[in-house]
């Protein structure tokens, strides 16, 4: 039984090679991964904006290669994101931002180079243990999967739809506020069932429902530009001259950091497994285990290579992971994997558990292109690390007036329309003010890709139950689903109150 | 935060727009409404409970009005100048009034960033890739 599991895996993952080595493909996965770098490196560019600017172009290409390439960006950006924090103290993206503790001290002592080293290697462990995760956890989660009728899929939508607003930044309340916003934008345009229009507000426009790329990158853009404007800090170069050759870790340091590569990959899978636990969370998680389990933890913060080893493994190993229950369930994780999701609808294809029957190609070509995409890196990252240090120094204002002008011309472009344009606008400003009272835009992404799936799975429920809301609790796995919400949620609220009663005023909220 | 609880109980009640006839496309988005309303006045009765804890709210930034503005300003460009006078100006327009939002832009350098820009994406969109959006046109098309 084992080895057949293993045998028909190998078997999948040998086609799905196939598939991720057709020139065009291999092209294309590569174009991902050294953009995802690229963007990854700069200060002020994260992979959501990157992915939504490069969304109109995915219009023109095939499924398999718009997938590759997107995946690409996302996990090309975790391997950028290390090197900023490592040379440059500055944490770009939120999953790194630990890194920096210890990473940026090492830089000063002149190990960066070292740091870099052990942070590429532990990446791409981490990294591969979370394909061979999903390699073999996904086939199986498809099999439950498939067994789901409408009831269950609606609660599971919901679990991952409460666990993807509250776990993350900022307040539940507003987290959850956003999904539910998300959820009602994706109502605008046509009735599924009967064609009724509805909010448009006699716009015709607005008949086809609000543009995904439109919403992204009002979002994610405009939004992201105002409030990014003015605010970065002059970077500090100093340190950051790196030679190839520093890049090789000593023998002494690859056997300090060994275990803790392996504990950070533990901990990254499982953070992923668990819906809206993202790799921010993971490496955090990790880094403060590392602290735990060492002996020495005092030299934390100091420079310990442990304590760049750890989350980078686990960051990378939960990214990886992370695309298990978004290919799988069509549940994402975070924005994102949201935002992938979307690109696949774009495409005509329906995310969900027989997505990896209907179209094997894309599951496992994104899976083989994984490995692949990940050695490109490892590839890429060793002789072009100067390369990237240099790219730091282009100042933001020569960065965001071409990127303004790159969200203009893609959401023209997608469908040769203004109006669109105007409406990425609206939305980013918008999205601005949201930004500006603490709403964080991710989780309104969730609620809008998923809530027209989630309001046909609702009413399909709703139709076959005779419009008994009973029938979520008869069946057992929907049941389940349930109460696993009503946990989380009186998990967040236990701890939200005892936070406000201990710490006078102290908001878990951050702005980044 | 208190004035975004109340938006979002007034923008609730306006969805309430939908016909509550059973599953009929009205149904779900009133659900949320409901939601949103509630969650609204959540998010309201915190903000006004929070506030004598000494809850500084997150709002530490200095307006950047100027920077707000031009961000704005040139997207808007963008569509007008796209709709009557082609991909040129529309580029060019949209490029040089955002750059002019950082506050360490130079009207110069601005200019000559719009110029190397919008020469690029000339190449780029109208000769690489083949968008049907003309350099230049005059009136609406």
């Amino acid at each position: 039984m084992g080895a057949l599991v293993i045998e028909t895996a190998l078997q999948d993952l040998w086609y799905g090679f196939g598939v991720a080595l057709e020139p065009h493909n291999l092209l294309w996965c590569f174009v991902g991964v050294l953009v995802g770098n690229m963007v990854g490196v700069l200060p002020g560019m994260g992979p959501l904006a990157t992915i939504s600017m490069l969304l109109p172009l995915t219009y023109a290409m095939k499924p398999v290669a718009a997938i590759l390439m997107l995946a690409g960006v996302y996990y090309g950006a975790q391997y950028g994101g290390a090197i900023c924090s490592i040379l440059l103290n500055l944490p770009c993206h939120p999953p790194h931002a630990v890194t920096c503790l210890d990473g940026f001290p090492l830089t000063k002592q002149g190990k960066g180079g070292t740091a870099l080293g052990i942070t590429v290697l532990a990446s791409f462990v981490g990294a591969s243990f979370g394909i061979t995760e999903m390699i073999f956890l996904a086939p199986l989660l498809v099999k439950v999967a498939l067994q789901f009728g409408p009831a269950e899929v609606c609660t599971l939508m919901l679990l991952g739809l409460l666990a993807g607003s509250t776990l993350a930044r900022g307040s539940p309340v507003k987290g959850v506020a956003m999904t539910v916003l998300g959820l009602i934008l994706s109502t605008v345009g046509s009735d599924l069932e009967t064609g009724a229009t509805r909010y448009t507000f006699g716009v015709p426009e607005l008949t086809d429902g609000i543009e995904l790329i439109a919403l992204a990158l009002g979002l994610f853009g405009v939004a992201e530009f105002m409030n990014s404007i003015n605010q970065n800090a002059p970077v500090d170069t100093r340190y950051s001259n790196v030679r190839l050759r520093d890049l090789r870790p000593s023998r002494e340091d690859l056997r300090i950091s060994f275990p803790p590569m392996i504990r950070g990959t533990l901990i990254g899978s499982l953070c992923a497994l668990i819906p809206g636990t993202g790799p921010t969370i993971a490496s955090f998680v990790s880094y403060a285990t590392e602290k735990k389990v060492s002996k020495t933890p005092e030299r934390f913060g100091l420079g310990a290579i442990e304590g760049v080893a750890c989350p980078e493994a686990s960051t990378h190993s939960s990214v990886q992971s992370d695309f298990i229950p978004t290919m799988s369930l069509g549940i994402p994780g975070d924005a994102v994997l949201a935002l992938l999701l979307g690109a696949l609808i774009i495409q005509g294809i329906v995310p969900g558990p027989q997505l990896i029957n209907q179209h094997p190609d894309v599951f496992w070509g994104l899976i083989a292109s994984f490995w692949i995409g990940n050695i490109m890196l490892v590839a890429l990252n060793v002789p072009l690390i100067g390369v990237w240090v240099k790219m730091l120094s282009i100042p933001y204002r020569y960065l965001y007036p071409t990127a303004i002008l790159f969200v203009c011309m893609g959401v023209y472009a997608a469908n040769n329309d203004m109006f669109q344009v105007a409406e990425t606008l609206v939305i980013g400003v918008f999205g601005y003010l949201l930004l500006r009272l603490d709403f964080h835009p991710a989780p309104l992404l969730l609620g809008f890709v998923l809530g027209s799936r989630f309001e046909e799975n609702f009413r399909r429920a709703m139709l076959i139950g005779r419009g008994d809301f009973m029938m979520f609790l008869e069946r057992p796995i929907s049941a389940t689903f349930l109460a696993l919400s009503v946990i989380l949620i009186a998990t967040q609220l236990y701890f939200w109150l005892s936070k406000r009663r201990s710490a006078t005023g102290e908001s878990p909220a951050t702005v980044s | 935060m208190m004035l975004i609880g109340l938006g979002v109980c007034v923008e609730g009640l306006t969805y309430k727009l939908g016909t509550l006839t059973h599953m009929g496309p009205g149904f779900f988005p009133v659900a949320l409404g409901v939601i949103l309303v509630v969650l609204g006045m959540l998010i309201a009765a915190t903000a006004v409970a929070g506030r004598p804890n000494g809850g500084q709210g997150t709002l530490s930034k200095r307006p950047e009005w100027r920077g707000w503005f031009c961000i704005v300003a040139g997207p808007a460009l963008f569509i007008i100048l796209g709709l009557y006078g082609g991909m040129v100006p529309a580029t060019f327009a949209c490029v040089f009034v955002s750059a002019l939002g950082d506050r360490s832009a130079t009207l110069k350098g601005s200019l000559a960033l719009a110029a190397v820009v919008t020469v690029f994406a000339a190449i780029l969109f109208y000769y690489l890739l083949r968008i049907p959006f003309p350099l230049f046109r005059w009136g609406l098309w």
